[in-house]
């Protein structure tokens, strides 16, 4: 891009040094010191903006703007249908939350902790007990980011933003939604529930089931006595400081 | 034949051979001045944007994480901009009468992005990495300064080589926890040991041959 306005501006330099010459040929010499100069000039502010040639390349940066497409984007919106490498989604249980149509019940340990070993992100080691209490510990960051402005870190639904006027969700802590089985808090993060938007876009999948697992951590550390906990939602709790 | 110059244009010429000496520096402290001025450097200059969005009530008053807008800064070299699917999240139902916010509905119609002016933007024979930075414990605060007092986004340092080179050299001086690095502000100072301790535990080393930054 940058090149190119360099080179078409030198171009020009050319063509209006020649018509100078012309000029110069039928007029006093006055104007030939003057229009001498200026070229000069011209020639001197070509190459200031050529210096900026390495500053920015002709190459894009995220979201950098381009005049070439429509929309002004450098970036391509991808084509319907594309598949990333590795990003196969036929495992329904996974990366919907159902099978055949009907929301998951159990949670779906292994798989999740299988997609974060695959995310080098975020590092998983141990038996069952120790990935769980790393996934809580992730969802528990995870929940505090996206889910927390609204229905605050405890479930409650008085976050901030519903305090500013946002519609005020319901309580993680009803029987309703005690009851509800894990695909279907799968299926609000993914596509949105009424008035809350989805979180299809910011969230990735291994990380919205991190999410549940500590939703549903806030829920029985509300509901449960202490007693009925297992070791893991024990241990969570105590973390977490809260009271049965 | 008489003389040119009268006698006393001695001491003019010796005055003015002293004082060049001093115009000679002027000119270049002037010079220095302007480079390191606001104007060329931009910190503390805010930008014209399509909204005049605040971090300072998102960030300070709201309370949101970094991370709900700006995605990608744990995990990639670019940190992200939200795009308007994002302000709509609560848009949709706050302010939505709001003229400020019109833009915003607006690109959220026509499916045309928001252009917000680049703030921070390094020329591009330099590269840099956000998730490294973030992965041994360097706040965003050490880099941008408290946003959480911004109602508009300046830039806090000059992005200068001198600034990047300050903490490559001492990077013991700006460490801090890797779970702190989100919190919109810091206290500055760090206990020193404690700050040997986490180059060790992160394994920083001190970077500053050219190829780390010129690649
Ligand atoms: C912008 C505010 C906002 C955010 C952020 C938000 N929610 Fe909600 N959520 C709502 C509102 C409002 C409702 C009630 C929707 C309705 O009934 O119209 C709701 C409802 C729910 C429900 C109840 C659905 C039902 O069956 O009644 C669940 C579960 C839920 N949200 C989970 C989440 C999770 C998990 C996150 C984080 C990924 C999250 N929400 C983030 C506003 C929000
Ligand atoms: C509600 C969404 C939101 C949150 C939360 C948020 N930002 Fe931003 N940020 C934006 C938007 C939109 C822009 C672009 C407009 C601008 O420059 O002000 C931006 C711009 C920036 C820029 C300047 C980018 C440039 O142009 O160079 C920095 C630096 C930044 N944010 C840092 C932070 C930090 C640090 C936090 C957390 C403490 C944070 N932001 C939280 C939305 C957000
Ligand atoms: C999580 C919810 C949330 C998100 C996401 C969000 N905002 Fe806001 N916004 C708010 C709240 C709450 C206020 C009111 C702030 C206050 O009262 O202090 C607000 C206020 C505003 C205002 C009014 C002026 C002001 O600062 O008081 C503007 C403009 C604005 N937001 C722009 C944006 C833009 C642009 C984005 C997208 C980058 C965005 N917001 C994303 C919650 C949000
Ligand atoms: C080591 C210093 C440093 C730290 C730490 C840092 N940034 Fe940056 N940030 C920069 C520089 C330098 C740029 C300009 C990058 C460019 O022009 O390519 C930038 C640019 C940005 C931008 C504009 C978009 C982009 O990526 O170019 C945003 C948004 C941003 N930073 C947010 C953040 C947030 C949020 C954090 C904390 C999680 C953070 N930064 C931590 C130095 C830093
Ligand atoms: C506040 C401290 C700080 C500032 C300011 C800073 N850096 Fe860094 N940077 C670090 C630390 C710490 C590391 C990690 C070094 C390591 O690998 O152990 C790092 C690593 C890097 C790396 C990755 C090195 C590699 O081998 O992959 C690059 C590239 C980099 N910085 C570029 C920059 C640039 C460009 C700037 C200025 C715009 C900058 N940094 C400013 C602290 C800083
Ligand atoms: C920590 C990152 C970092 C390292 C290491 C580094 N540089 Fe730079 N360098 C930068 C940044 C950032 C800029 C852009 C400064 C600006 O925009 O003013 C820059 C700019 C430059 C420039 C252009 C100056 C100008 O005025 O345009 C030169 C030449 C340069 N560096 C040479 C070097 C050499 C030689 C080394 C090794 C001794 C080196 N750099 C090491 C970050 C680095």
């Amino acid at each position: 891009m940058f090149r190119d306005r360099c080179r078409a501006r030198r171009r020009h330099e050319l063509l209006t040094r020649s018509v100078h010459e012309e000029l110069d040929r039928a007029r006093p010499s006055l104007t030939r010191r003057v229009s001498m100069g200026m070229t000069v000039l011209a020639l001197f502010a070509t190459f200031v903006g050529c210096w900026q040639d390495m500053a920015d390349q002709p190459h894009f940066e995220p979201l950098e703007t381009s005049d070439f497409f429509a929309n002004g984007q450098a970036a391509r919106p991808l084509v319907p249908g594309t598949v990333a490498r590795g990003q196969l989604r036929i495992d329904t249980v996974f990366f919907e939350g159902k099978v055949r149509g009907k929301a998951v019940e159990t949670y779906p340990l292994h798989k999740v902790a299988e997609h974060f070993r695959v995310a080098e992100q975020f590092r998983l080691s141990g038996g069952d007990e120790r990935v769980m209490a790393q996934i809580l510990d992730r969802g528990r960051e995870r929940f505090d980011i996206f889910c927390a402005a609204c229905h605050d870190r405890t479930g409650n639904g008085q976050g901030m933003v519903v305090q500013r006027g946002f519609p005020r969700p319901p309580s993680y802590h009803s029987d309703r939604l005690r009851d509800e089985p894990v695909g279907h808090f799968y299926d609000v993060i993914t596509h949105g529930f009424g008035r809350m938007p989805d979180y299809a876009d910011q969230i990735s999948p291994a990380d919205r089931w991190a999410i549940i697992a500590y939703v549903r951590a806030l829920q029985l550390s509300q509901h449960a006595h202490v007693g009925e906990l297992p070791a893991l939602d024990r241990e969570a709790l105590q973390r977490k400081g809260g009271t049965p | 034949m008489a003389q040119i110059f009268h006698p006393s244009m001695n001491t003019v010429a010796r005055v003015s051979i002293f004082g060049a000496v001093f115009i000679a520096a002027a000119v270049v402290s002037l010079l220095l001045l302007v480079v390191r001025s606001p104007y060329v450097t931009e910190v503390g200059v805010v930008r014209e944007q399509p909204v005049p969005f605040s971090h300072k009530h998102h960030v300070g008053d709201v309370g949101l994480d970094c991370r709900y807008c700006h995605t990608s800064v744990e995990n990639s070299s670019f940190a992200g901009i939200p795009p308007t699917k994002t302000c709509m999240n609560c848009h949709s139902q706050l302010f939505t009468k709001s003229a400020m916010l019109q833009p915003v509905r607006d690109s959220l119609r026509t499916g045309e992005p928001l252009k917000w002016t680049r703030v921070h933007d390094l020329p591009d024979f330099v590269y840099f990495d956000h998730s490294i930075h973030i992965h041994k414990g360097i706040a965003c605060v050490k880099c941008h300064g408290e946003v959480n007092e911004m109602p508009l986004m300046w830039r806090e340092h000059t992005l200068h080589m001198q600034w990047c080179l300050a903490c490559h050299r001492r990077p013991e001086l700006f460490v801090g926890d890797r779970n702190d690095v989100f919190a919109a502000t810091s206290d500055s100072t760090i206990d020193p040991r404690l700050a040997s301790d986490l180059v060790a535990e992160y394994q920083i080393e001190s970077k500053t041959s050219c190829s780390t930054c010129h690649r």
